[in-house]
């Protein structure tokens, strides 16, 4: 077949991307049970992993660069190749969001924290089920799956207003409920930032398939 | 956008060979048009029917029809001399006759009846300035055009077009045969040209269709697949064929 070799570096490309993905829904998953149980060593197992993300963002990105050097894609690859250089940049801020709760699940202490985030489990639901479609949709060119995702979007938005009343009611509750409250919501922000992060994604899984990002052609 | 040629359900035929099947196209005017596709599949048979270069090999029969200006090239009313002077057409190889500078750049004007000297002199430096080659060549207009370099020879066949006054520049490959920086130089050249010329131009280099380019069509076994935008052919070609051919899949 002609071009067998940049067929071969093209499917490189992908196994890469499906490995990070991989990677970074560990991370997700990782964060809810050591959030639920507690477990700082975990939480700091997680902060460390991130390093092996950021690694893999580098690397993918010059795998894409040399790409574009050596065979000056066109047309679908050149598209394929540029969203997974956009891809990656959402998929290490993904890692760095689940590091940064990992760091705060360090942080806390005592039994009164998990009666706090009630919720809190369901925007990590939320959030893994996103970065997976997300990353579907872009595999597979599915445009029905990438709206589903985006659509998500509005569940996971719904539960942030639902989490931050949860804290703000404990907070009322009990002034010594201040900080971790406050730590509570920054754990609920980064899982919704998660969600918006899966939405780029599905914004590029567009942009791999009709060149044109809302409707507003690129390229 | 302004019709310059215009392609109606032209076939051609080599002996029982059917080497154009039905070619709809309409080119325009000052734009640049590049004709790419698989080698054999009819882009450069189809280059030399809008000048009637193909009237000079055998069994050759042509149906159908070619417009240029909205008239039909091969009426019987067509004089070829007259219509290849309208239509210049530079070769993959560069072919200066073996003269000097000077006269291969008189040569059309001459044979079409230019003989005052002040007269060709014009026509000559402004021919030459147009190709970006009179500076480079002034001091030796009455040296042999063979020790050019070739990517001077192929900007002095574009001058000795350019000197008989024509509308429209068919180039077949012109820059396959020479270096990169010979091949920038000509592009650039031709970008600036199709300020006053319609540009068609054959080509196997996709990025060399991308860089000069406005349109686009993508020829296969004897059919025009696909014509458009050059952007679009590269970015979202419509029919599949024309994004595995550029692509790279076949070809």
């Amino acid at each position: 077949m002609v071009r067998s070799r940049f067929e071969i570096e093209l499917k490189a490309l992908r196994t890469e991307l499906n490995k990070m993905t991989y990677l970074v829904i560990e991370a997700i998953e990782e964060c809810v049970v050591a959030l639920k149980t507690q477990n700082i060593e975990l939480a700091k197992q997680i902060v460390e992993n991130d390093i092996k993300i950021n690694q893999m963002e580098r690397a993918i990105e010059a795998r894409c660069y040399s790409l574009i050097l050596k065979q000056q894609p066109i047309a679908s690859d050149l598209r394929m190749i540029s969203t997974a250089l956009k891809v990656v940049t959402d998929l290490e801020r993904i890692g760095d969001q689940s590091a940064d709760i990992a760091k705060i699940i360090t942080t806390l202490q005592g039994d009164s924290m998990y009666r706090m985030i009630e919720h809190i489990p369901d925007m990590a639901r939320v959030a893994k089920k996103m970065v997976k479609g997300a990353i579907d949709a872009f595999n597979t060119n599915d445009l029905v799956l990438a709206n589903q995702v985006v659509m998500m979007d509005d569940e996971m938005d719904e539960y942030f207003i639902i989490v931050k009343e949860e804290i703000s009611e404990h907070i009322k509750s009990d002034i010594h409920n201040t900080d971790i409250g406050i730590n509570f919501i920054i754990i609920a922000k980064y899982f919704e930032r998660i969600g918006d992060h899966a939405t780029n994604i599905c914004e590029w899984a567009e942009f791999k398939t009709t060149g044109s990002v809302n409707e507003h052609r690129l390229l | 956008m302004e019709n310059k040629i215009e392609a109606r359900d032209l076939h051609l035929y080599y002996g029982e060979k059917h080497a154009l099947k039905g070619i709809n196209l309409d080119i325009y005017k000052n734009k640049v048009t590049a004709l790419i596709g698989p080698s054999g599949c009819g882009k450069s048979t189809f280059l030399k029917s809008i000048n009637r270069m193909n009237d000079y090999i055998d069994n050759v029969k042509i149906t159908g029809q070619i417009y240029i200006d909205e008239e039909e090239v091969y009426s019987e009313r067509v004089d070829t001399t007259i219509l290849r002077k309208k239509v210049g057409m530079v070769f993959q190889q560069p072919n200066p006759f073996p003269m000097s500078i000077y006269d291969n750049v008189a040569y059309g004007p001459r044979v079409h009846g230019v003989k005052d000297k002040k007269q060709l002199d014009t026509i000559v430096k402004k021919s030459l300035d147009s190709c970006v080659l009179y500076e480079e060549v002034k001091d030796r207009l009455t040296s042999s055009a063979l020790g050019l370099s070739g990517g001077q020879q192929q900007r002095l066949c574009i001058a000795r077009a350019l000197a008989v006054s024509p509308d429209i520049i068919l180039l077949d490959e012109p820059t396959s045969a020479l270096d990169p920086i010979s091949t920038l130089k000509i592009e650039e050249l031709l970008l600036q040209l199709k300020e006053e010329y319609t540009i068609v131009i054959v080509t196997h280099n996709m990025q060399q269709a991308s860089r000069i380019a406005d349109y686009t069509a993508f020829f296969l076994s004897g059919e025009m697949i696909e014509y458009g935008q050059t952007k679009d052919i590269f970015s979202l070609p419509k029919d599949k064929r024309t994004e595995d051919y550029i692509t790279g899949r076949f070809g």
